[in-house]
């Protein structure tokens, strides 16, 4: 297939780490999916995370890592009536992993999607 | 009195059945994620979202391939003119997987996910936290193997008996559906070639083998109550099927235009998607007309409803839903939003929920050994249950597309310094969701209407059960 050799190209795969790697399967063995959507796909109750590296880490590594340590240990945050996100007792190196993964995948060129920066 | 041609059709009740049964459930968790929505930490420890979507989104699923296999079991031996090839094995399969169904589904709600994922060797080879396809890999396995002795049972039978255009075309998808089910083991570490996989099975299912099986369903059914020419009714069903699978393969591309796929494919998608519609459209003109040509009055008023009704709605759902953002441009603003929410739901129960119900709607009296049909009195209570079903779905879907046009205004076409974030958009969309909940009990209630039309004639299943009488009765083809 013409697109899947064309793919390496923008899908930056040369850029999958190990952590990376062990993110994906964290998200998967998690589920974030069934309530985020990632790249428009998944589920429409929470934000967007393909471009939360940008959005809550303004496109910085380090940044990014501390967030998502923060976000990830807050969890659920238990505001009255707000929707919750669960707490998944993850470890540092778990979270990020995690952090690796979401950074590869608003790394990937996919067109310009999406419009704004709140995805 | 017994109106089964061939006994060994019964073996579709327990999948009619359970179905329905798993159809309720469904439902339910489609009400608590609807509060959810709207007072977000309702239920919120026991029953996370992502849980109950999975819930709601796997229980349709499963209780859609049980709709589909009893139907299977149903029609394949009538068209074949003979008895399935194993009753037995189509009941141990009926066990086997409502056993695997019921068994992942409580897993689903009793243990964290990642448990359940470390729990069924998801280590060894992931395959799950994808949407849809969130079963344990285990699972994913028992649904192959079931399959695959299903496939054999109704070869065997094809093989053996009259080889007719609706068989083939249903044994067409149903080898389909096993197929394309095969690319959901393949979780490739870059998450974009996942994507582009994944799509292989849910698009191709819904979008392309899933509408031969509604095809050849349709066309069973409106035989049977129309009793016009089979060979009328054949030309249709291949005109339909090639113009779904024209425009339904190349029209996969719709999902490619923001996955790292080169460009081409918003052209491609655009254009191929953009004919999607037309199969659809051609199921109504096909339904209505054989109607209105019908040459005889069948006593099933509440089946021939039906079929109309799917003809309609599936239009409605998936050819006008679909079409409204399909387009790369609008696709662009719309994707991931409350639209896609509108168009699911919709294209979901106007094509594949309510081709199963005109199945049951059509076999179960035969089934249940009432006769030809159900009680004017039951058709009644079954056809209050299909109007407010139907009338419920279109509010649900008009209300989520009110939500999805608001989300798309406030937080996608603004620029970035200007755009609300998600969270407070989703606030400002609360009528929205509060409407669609409403809506969501209005379906519930059609669906218990609906259900209670199989307690109207439960008298006469009482008196005439069990006596097989196979006289004389094999006079309609
Ligand atoms: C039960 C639903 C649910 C699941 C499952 C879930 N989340 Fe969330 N998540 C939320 C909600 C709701 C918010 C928004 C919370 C808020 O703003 O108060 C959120 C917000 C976030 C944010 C911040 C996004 C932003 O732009 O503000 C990140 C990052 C995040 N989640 C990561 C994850 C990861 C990683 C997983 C999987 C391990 C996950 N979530 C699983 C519901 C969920
Ligand atoms: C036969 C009827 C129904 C069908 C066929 C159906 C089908 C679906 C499908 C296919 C999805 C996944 C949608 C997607 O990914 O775009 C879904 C999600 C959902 N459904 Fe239903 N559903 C039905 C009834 C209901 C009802 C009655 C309610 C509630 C009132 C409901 C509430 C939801 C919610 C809240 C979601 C999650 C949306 C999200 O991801 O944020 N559903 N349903
Ligand atoms: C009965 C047939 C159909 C069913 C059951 C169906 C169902 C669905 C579902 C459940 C989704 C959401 C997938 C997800 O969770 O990401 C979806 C997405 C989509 N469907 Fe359909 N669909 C059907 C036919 C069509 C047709 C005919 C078209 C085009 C004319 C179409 C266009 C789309 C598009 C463009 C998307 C992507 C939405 C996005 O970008 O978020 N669908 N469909
Ligand atoms: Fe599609």
């Amino acid at each position: 297939m013409h697109t899947t050799k064309e793919m390496p190209k923008t899908d930056h795969r040369e850029n999958i780490t190990e952590s990376v790697e062990r993110g994906k399967a964290l998200w998967e063995d998690n589920n974030c999916i069934g309530c985020h959507t990632l790249i428009g796909e998944g589920a429409y109750f929470a934000p967007e995370l393909g471009n939360v590296f940008y959005r809550r880490g303004a496109g910085n590594h380090e940044t990014f890592k501390a967030f998502m340590n923060g976000w990830m240990k807050a969890q659920p945050l238990r505001i009255p009536g707000r929707r919750q996100m669960p707490q998944f007792n993850l470890n540092d190196q778990e979270i990020d992993d995690l952090a690796d993964f979401l950074k590869f995948t608003a790394e990937m060129d996919v067109n310009s999607w999406p419009p704004n920066i709140e995805g | 009195m017994n109106t089964l041609k061939f006994q060994s059709q019964s073996v579709a009740k327990p999948y009619f059945i359970f179905a329905l049964m798993l159809f309720t459930g469904q439902i339910l968790f489609g009400l608590v994620m609807g509060l959810q929505y709207v007072v977000g930490d309702f239920l919120g420890d026991a029953i996370p979202f992502n849980v109950a979507r999975m819930v709601h989104t796997n229980l349709l699923i499963v209780w859609l391939l049980f709709g589909f296999m009893g139907a299977a079991y149903y029609l394949v031996p009538e068209e074949a003119e003979t008895e399935l090839y194993s009753p037995k094995l189509a009941i141990a399969l009926f066990w086997i997987f409502a056993a695997a169904g019921t068994l992942t589904i409580l897993g689903y709600l009793l243990v964290p996910y990642s448990t359940l994922a470390h729990m069924t060797g998801n280590d060894i080879l992931p395959t799950m936290g994808r949407e849809f396809l969130e079963q344990p890999t285990i699972t994913k396995i028992g649904i192959v193997v079931v399959c695959l002795g299903f496939l054999f049972n109704l070869g065997m039978t094809i093989l053996k008996g009259r080889k007719t255009v609706i068989n083939l075309v249903l044994i067409t998808g149903l080898i389909g559906l096993a197929v394309f089910f095969l690319f959901s083991f393949y979780n490739p570490a870059n998450i974009a070639l996942d994507k582009l996989f994944w799509w292989f099975v849910v698009h191709l299912w819904v979008e392309g083998v899933w509408e031969l099986i509604m095809g050849a369903i349709l066309a069973f059914i409106l035989i049977k109550v129309t009793g016009v020419d089979r060979e009328v009714i054949e030309k249709w069903l291949y005109v339909i099927i090639a113009m779904a699978l024209i425009t339904g393969i190349l029209g996969t591309g719709h999902h490619f235009y923001w996955l790292s796929t080169p460009e081409y494919w918003q052209w491609i998608g655009s254009i191929f998607s953009a004919l999607e519609p037309l199969p659809f459209f051609a199921m109504v003109l096909y339904a209505f007309n054989m109607v209105n040509r019908r040459r005889r009055e069948h006593p099933n008023k509440a089946a021939t409803l039906w079929a109309l009704g799917t003809a309609v709605m599936a239009f409605l759902g998936a050819g006008v839903w679909g079409f409204l953002h399909t387009l790369a441009p609008v696709n662009f603003y719309t994707h991931g939003t409350q639209i896609t929410a509108a168009h699911g739901h919709m294209a979901f129960y106007g094509a594949y929920v309510m081709i199963v119900l005109t199945i049951i709607s059509y076999a179960m009296p035969k089934l249940r050994g009432i006769g030809e049909s159900s009680s004017p009195k039951a058709q009644v209570v079954e056809m209050w249950g299909f109007w407010l079903m139907t009338i419920a779905m279109v509010f649900i879907t008009l209300f989520l597309t009110g939500a999805g046009i608001l989300q798309v205004w406030l937080q996608r076409m603004p620029e970035s310094a200007e755009a609300l974030g998600f969270m407070a958009t989703q606030d400002k969309l609360a009528i929205f969701y509060w409407l669609r909940e409403a809506a969501g009990v209005v379906f519930m209630i059609g669906l218990l209407t609906y259900l209670a039309n199989f307690l109207v004639d439960r008298k006469k299943v009482a008196v005439t059960s069990g006596m097989p009488d196979t006289s004389g009765l094999q006079t309609d083809t």
